[in-house]
Parts: structure tokens; sequence; C-alpha cells
């Protein structure tokens, strides 16, 4: 279970709220998540990945109110530097409260942010609510972009939904699903600093969460810390998270543990194959763990 | 002092405040208050009001092995510099009276405490770069680092000359002064504090950690020592990280040490972390501006993929907590 991190509970669950699953990847649980702290004042505004003027290139913004967040619904499989905006939620939107969702190694970033603000003054103490995605790896924008419009064949501008599943990535038009490729030949176009990744479903996270175990228009949901069980809880009372037991879904939190186990043992191998050990005409390349 | 040994020593099974006065509050190891903090809180609380005065070191930090008896002395010493690392320190505001109060002495600097020499101290906090054309600064690096046990790089000027890399001299009114070095080229330093200006909360945090580390219980400083070990490789200790020199930082570090070694994430952390906005991201990865890097080192040492240590930051949640207590008033 290490590979899955530290828990308090895990849950199927979905919104509860019908306009957030229209247009969720799946369980809509990081929209619902935001819109009901943002209602409650449990935070001011979140860091999500927002639309960007490219289709399907994310930009991360500051949603302040649920409209805002609801722009922001479904994944894009490109990369969003969440992070950037961190300080600036702090400053020019004058944030008190800061949400951001991210994938595992964005979570990362927080909590060394947190306990390590070497450039961010004054921003620890106002992050107050994290939600991780799982991940297992992201594509720059320009891969995603070859992907669909090369391996697909399908214009990006027309692409209404993309998803990755059962080994495979589809891409989706108005006239449903257009083209899928296996998830082999996208391996390629991954961003170089995914193969040095050591996390899989957002260990660090206040609630983590991702289509992976649960089946379709559900999700898996981690809950984490303190923090996060106390507002994923009140936000199934209130009714914008419908959540599960997790007990006798299938596939399950199996399937969760076998592709973390994948995930991070493959990366793992990697990270020492970075050493050159078995070459010593090789110098080592940087290893970022301590 | 009896009851409350006694009270200790049944809630605890230890009793070891004996040295210590009521009103000094003490440290707790965190582990232990964290386990212990939970289930044993509320025992105390059920005792009469009366007591409540003289049991609150207790209740907030049961377990404690030391209480903070003796401070540990830090110096601040001003070197080529603008003085906006001091301000940053000050910047914690009450904080900073809560880390006098307890944890530490201010026995040398030049704007806060009335003191000409350089005193022994524990931690010397140094601010800005050397000037070679000037003796007196030569010899106060000199007689910091043999007076203080740990020399911390305090911000950009100490740890990588920052804006001071750009001086040619030639300036009003010492057009002499012109070679200026980041401290860790004339003398061995212990700990990094990158950026400029370094927060007031990583200054904060790296001096409740000397705290621990010179004074705590063997629990805390093991925790001390794993928080300060990517700043002291930073300063060089310990294993290399990167194949460049220690004294040496620019936003270029990115493209070094990070995308070149294959390690970027694109999260954008270093982005936020530049106090001059040289960095924006494009495509999910940094692009620097060079003109406008100042070389305080802030963004690369802010990335998670140039140190990130999982045993660390897997306890945010209680060092964070712990942080949080200790800086109480």
């Amino acid at each position: 279970m290490e590979f899955l991190g530290k828990y308090k509970a895990v849950y199927k669950a979905k919104a509860g709220c019908e306009d957030i699953l229209s247009k969720a990847q799946d369980g809509g649980i990081v929209t619902a998540m935001f819109a009901y702290a943002l209602e409650a004042g449990i935070i001011d505004g979140a860091i999500v990945a927002g639309p960007g003027k490219e289709p399907y290139k994310p930009e991360p913004m500051i949603a302040t109110t649920v409209e805002e967040l609801f722009a922001a619904r479904g994944t894009k499989y490109s990369i969003s530097p969440n992070m950037s905006l961190i300080k600036e939620a702090t400053r020019s939107y004058g944030l008190d409260k800061v949400g951001i969702v991210g994938t595992p190694c964005q979570i990362q970033a927080v909590r060394k942010a947190q306990l390590y603000p070497i450039g961010l003054r004054d921003v620890p103490d106002k992050i107050a609510l994290v939600l991780g995605i799982f991940c297992m790896e992201n594509f720059p924008y320009q891969g995603l972009y070859q992907m669909v419009e090369d391996h697909c064949a399908t214009k990006i501008d027309n692409v209404t939904k993309m998803d990755i599943g059962k080994g495979k990535f589809s891409v989706y038009t108005e006239r449903g699903i257009n083209a899928q490729i296996p998830l082999k030949v996208t391996h390629k176009y991954e961003q170089p600093g995914c193969h040095v990744c050591l996390d899989y479903v957002a260990n660090l996270a206040d609630v983590s969460t991702g289509s992976v175990g649960t089946p379709d228009g559900w999700s898996t949901v981690f809950v984490r810390s303190a923090t996060g069980e106390a507002t994923f809880n009140k936000a199934v009372e209130a009714g914008w998270i419908v959540a599960e037991s997790m007990d006798g879904v299938k596939p399950g939190l199996e399937l969760v543990t076998k592709l973390a186990t994948e995930k991070i043992t493959k990366n793992q191998k990697y990270l020492e194959h970075r050493k050159h050990a078995e070459h010593a005409a090789l110098k080592p390349l940087r290893n970022p763990y301590i | 002092m009896g009851l409350f040994e006694k009270l200790k020593s049944l809630l605890f099974g230890k009793g070891d405040v004996s040295e210590g006065t009521q009103d000094e509050k003490p440290v707790a190891s965190k582990q232990e208050k964290l386990v212990s903090a939970k289930h044993e809180a509320p025992v105390t609380k059920a005792k009469p009001a009366d007591m409540m005065v003289e049991q609150k070191p207790i209740i907030q930090k049961p377990k404690e092995e030391k209480p903070v008896a003796d401070k540990i002395t830090v110096g601040h010493v001003h070197m080529s510099g603008c003085t906006g690392c001091l301000v940053s320190l000050a910047d914690n505001y009450e904080g900073l009276l809560t880390i006098l109060d307890k944890y530490a002495d201010l026995v040398y600097c030049l704007t806060l405490a009335d003191v000409r020499h350089i005193p022994e101290m524990d931690v010397a906090l140094v601010e800005g770069s050397v000037c070679l054309n000037d003796e007196c600064s030569m010899e106060e690096i000199l007689e910091t680092r043999e007076k203080a046990k740990i020399v911390v790089a305090l911000g950009g000027c100490a740890c990588y000359g920052n804006t001071t890399r750009f001086c040619r001299g030639g300036q009003q009114n010492q057009p002499q002064h012109e070679a200026f070095l980041p401290i860790g080229d004339l003398i061995k330093v212990d700990v990094y504090i990158p950026s400029c200006a370094p927060t007031p909360q990583q200054i904060r945090n790296v001096c409740l950690m000397a705290y621990l580390l010179l004074k705590g219980t063997e629990e805390q400083k093991a925790l001390a020592a794993a928080y300060l070990t990517p700043l002291m490789r930073l300063a060089g200790g310990g294993a290399d990280t990167c194949g460049c020199s220690h004294t040496c930082a620019c936003g270029c570090d990115l493209m070094t040490e990070i995308i070149n070694q294959g390690l970027c994430c694109g999260c954008g952390s270093c982005a936020a972390a530049c106090s001059v906005r040289a960095i924006t991201m494009q495509y999910g990865k940094p692009q620097i501006e060079r003109d406008l890097c100042i070389k305080c080192g802030g963004c690369s040492a802010q990335c998670p993929r140039s140190f990130f240590s999982f045993d660390v930051c897997g306890q945010y949640e209680s060092i964070t907590h712990l942080i949080g207590e200790v800086m109480k008033p």
C-alpha cells in the first residue's frame, strides 16, 4: 500500500450536481470540491487548469467564482503550470485562502513551497485546500498535438473530449469516438521529467482523485489530511459530492495499486539507471531526491 | 514543581521538567507531540480550572525532553548587501519577538543590537557579499567564520553574489570597490537561504531548525538535520547535487540543472518564486528572460526537482503544525 501514500479514507464518489457532471472528465470531484469550498468560504479562489488560447492547451487560471470553475471542467492532457500562479493569487488577486489542483509533481511542489518557501513570501499559510489528481504521465502541448493531429488524424479544433483508459488514448468529436491509439504509441511524447516521478496518486494532497478503480462516471477519492477530511465530509453533507464505500467496487483499489506499483517501480529503475553505474565511462545524471 | 513532575510522570511516564521554569515554553518533539497530543490532551483538560495556567506548557507540548532553558545565540553580519534580508527577518513581526523571547538571543546586529565587535555565537546569518577591496570586510568574514558554529549565507548576495555580481566599481563614494564575492568563495558556509529577498518564513524555519539542531532532543535533532540537509547541500556540504560551482546561480540553472537533466515537470514553481518576474511558463516550460535575472538562485532552489525530500515533505502536516505551535507567543 505504500505506493498509495497515507490516507484516512477512500471512496467511490461523484459530484452531486448534474451541471458539473455534464462536462466533467469522470466524477467531477475537483470542480465539486472547489465549488463547495468557495461557497462555504473555505477558499477565496482556486488555481485550476483553465482553457487556453489554443484548443486543449490548458492555461493556469485563478477561479474566484463557481462559473469560472465550471469553465475549467474536464481533463486536459497537457501541462498546466498551476504553481506559477501561487504567489500571484495571494498578491494581485489578494486571496488569503488559496485552493490549488495539480498532478502529483505539482502537489510535491506545493508541499515543498510550504516547508521551504525560498521565493514564496507569505504564501505557505495561505494554501488552504490542495487537490491532487492521479497521473501516469503528462504530455507537452506539442506532443499532444502530434498525437491528435498526426496519429489520430483528427483536427484538434474539432475534438470534444480526450480520454486515457484501458490502455488506449481516445479522441472524441461530436460524432463520438473518432480515433483510438494504443498508449504505447504515445509514450515517446511524454514529458521527460515524468520518468523520474515517484508518485501516482498525489500522496501529499489533502484529497486526491482520479478515474482509475471506479466505474465510468465515478471517481476514486483518497482523503488524506485533516483539512481534506473535514472539507470532503462537509462537501458530502452539503450534497455537492455523493460518496460511497469502495468495498466491492470493481476494479477497485487493486487496479489503482497495480498501476501505482507499475509506474513507481519503472521510474525507480530509471532513476537507478541514471546513475550510469553499469558504464564506468558515463557520468551520473542528477538525482533530485534526498 | 513537585506536582508538576508528578502529573507529568503520571501522564507521560517522564518527569524531565525539573530544570525548567514554568514560563519558559518547551518545544515539543514533533512526532511524540503529535502522537501523544491527540490522546493525552483531553485528559489534562479535565483538571480544575485553576490549574490551567500551570498546565498549559504540558498540554501544548507533552513529553518534552527539555524545556527551553537555554536559547541559541544568533547574529546578523552585514556585508555588502542592501539590508533587505534583515528587513525580511524583521518582517516576521510578532514571530520575530517569539523567536527572540524563547529560542534565540540576537547577540550581534548592526541595526538591532548595540554590539560593536563580532562575538562568539551559535548561528551567524550573513547578509551580502564580501568586497575584496575593503580590508574591514575581509577581516569580518574571517572573524565570523571563526566565531560562529553555523554560518548561514542569508540571501542571494551571500550565497551567489546576486546583484553584486554585476558590480564593476566606480560608484561614489567608494569608486575603488569593484570586486565582490559570495561568502562561500572565501569561507566554508554551512547553510544557504537563497533568493532575493529571502522570505521571512524561510528565515524563521531555518532559525527554528537551527535551534532544534543545537538544543533539541535526539528526535528533534534528526528532524532538524533532515530539514536542513538540502540547504546544507546547496552550500556545498555533503554529497554534491550538481556539477557546477556552489557559489554561482542564475535563471540558466533551470535549463542546465533541471531541463537539460530531463527533470523538469513544468509545475511553474520557478516562475512563482522569481522576484523579478524574469520567468514565464511557455508551453509548460520555464522561459527565462536572462537580462532580467539578478542571479539570486531562488528559482532553482524552489524547483521541486532541484531537491526534494520525501522524508521531510511527507511530514508537511506535522511540521507545519509544529511550527505553528512553537511560534505561538
